[in-house]
């Protein structure tokens, strides 16, 4: 692989070789992980579920944005920089494992559709109840969104069992 | 006598289809892990509104009524869920410290949640007392954590 030289450097160095080799600190780290990813995908549904009009119907988008969002950007920190002390321990290993190539392509599908929800829905997050009818576009977001979520977190626990 | 069950478990049909078919395991804990997420953040709404920190638009039984349900309706999934990776591994769960105290932990917060929720629903929770009010969120946030956290420490702690 391209970048084999730099993942053998990542994996010498004094934090990795500290996660990989302190019996409390992988399944320390792990656990925040997890924790992380839970809060992410949890909150995110929030949204989802609002945008595709099936829950906190009686709030608007913006205001609901507003109360869980930042809880979003603030797990989803804790679970990269979590992500990377575990990475880092086993760099070239993660790195070579086709559900983790899977999941970091999907994070950034999942990206993408979300920026989609900020610049190309943001005039119209003003909704609310009185609106009967949830635009197409905010189903269509939602719902992708589930599905990439669901899939980041499914190709998460098949990294767990396809490593060597 | 909890190893002569463990070992009966391990015999029976299901927990062999669950041991010997390779995608069973990591499946059955991704479903898992989903209703965790799930959980986590109905709680994580319902107690940072319960502290004041968030939702502050919206009254505290509207936020009861809209995550309260979520986390009563999850529950079963992770139960059974949960059911059917001890059943992949009998020994590994029901003998492991770790677990024990999760199932421990997850039972006092069943409880107190479920007398928050009495309270909030029959307009007893502005009443109850300050201490109660601020220490619950903290408590329920801190025995949520702790919960996730054994749930993950059950695949380190050694069982003989």
């Amino acid at each position: 692989m391209l970048l084999d030289p730099q993942l053998e450097w990542l994996k010498a160095t004094s934090i990795a070789t500290i996660v990989r080799e302190n019996s409390l600190f992988f399944p320390l780290i792990e656990s925040i992980h997890v924790l992380a990813i839970t809060l992410v995908f949890g909150t995110i549904l929030i949204m989802d579920l609002r945008l595709i009009g099936l829950a906190s119907r009686e709030t608007m988008v913006k205001q609901l944005a507003q109360s869980v969002l930042p809880w979003t950007w603030a797990a989803f920190a804790i679970a990269v920089l979590s992500g990377g002390l575990l990475f880092a321990s086993n760099a070239p290993a993660y790195a070579h494992n086709f559900y983790f190539q899977c999941k970091l392509v999907l994070i950034v599908l999942a990206g993408f559709n979300m920026s989609v929800f900020h610049l190309h829905l943001n005039p119209n997050t003003h909704r609310s109840v009185a609106d009967r009818v949830t635009p197409r576009s905010d189903r269509i977001v939602g719902v992708t969104s589930m599905a990439l979520w669901i899939a980041v977190i499914a190709c998460g626990r098949w990294i767990g069992f396809t490593m060597i | 006598m909890l190893d002569h069950f463990c070992s009966w478990l391990e015999k029976t049909a299901l927990s062999q289809i669950l041991q010997n078919v390779t995608w069973a395991v990591p499946a059955v804990q991704t479903v898992h892990i989903l209703s965790i997420g799930l959980v986590m953040s109905s709680v994580l709404m319902l107690d940072l509104r319960l502290l004041g920190w968030s939702c502050k638009d919206q009254s505290v039984t509207r936020i009861a009524a809209r995550f309260l349900p979520v986390v009563w309706g999850t529950l079963p999934v992770l139960l059974l869920t949960g059911l059917l990776l001890i059943l992949a591994e009998p020994a590994r769960a029901l003998e492991n410290s770790a677990f024990q105290l999760k199932m421990l932990m997850l039972l006092t917060i069943v409880v107190l949640t479920l007398g928050m929720q009495r309270q909030i629903y029959t307009d007893r929770w502005d009443a109850s007392s300050r201490a109660w009010r601020a220490l619950f969120p903290l408590l329920s946030l801190l025995l949520w954590v702790c919960i996730v956290f054994a749930g993950r420490w059950i695949a380190y702690v050694r069982v003989h």
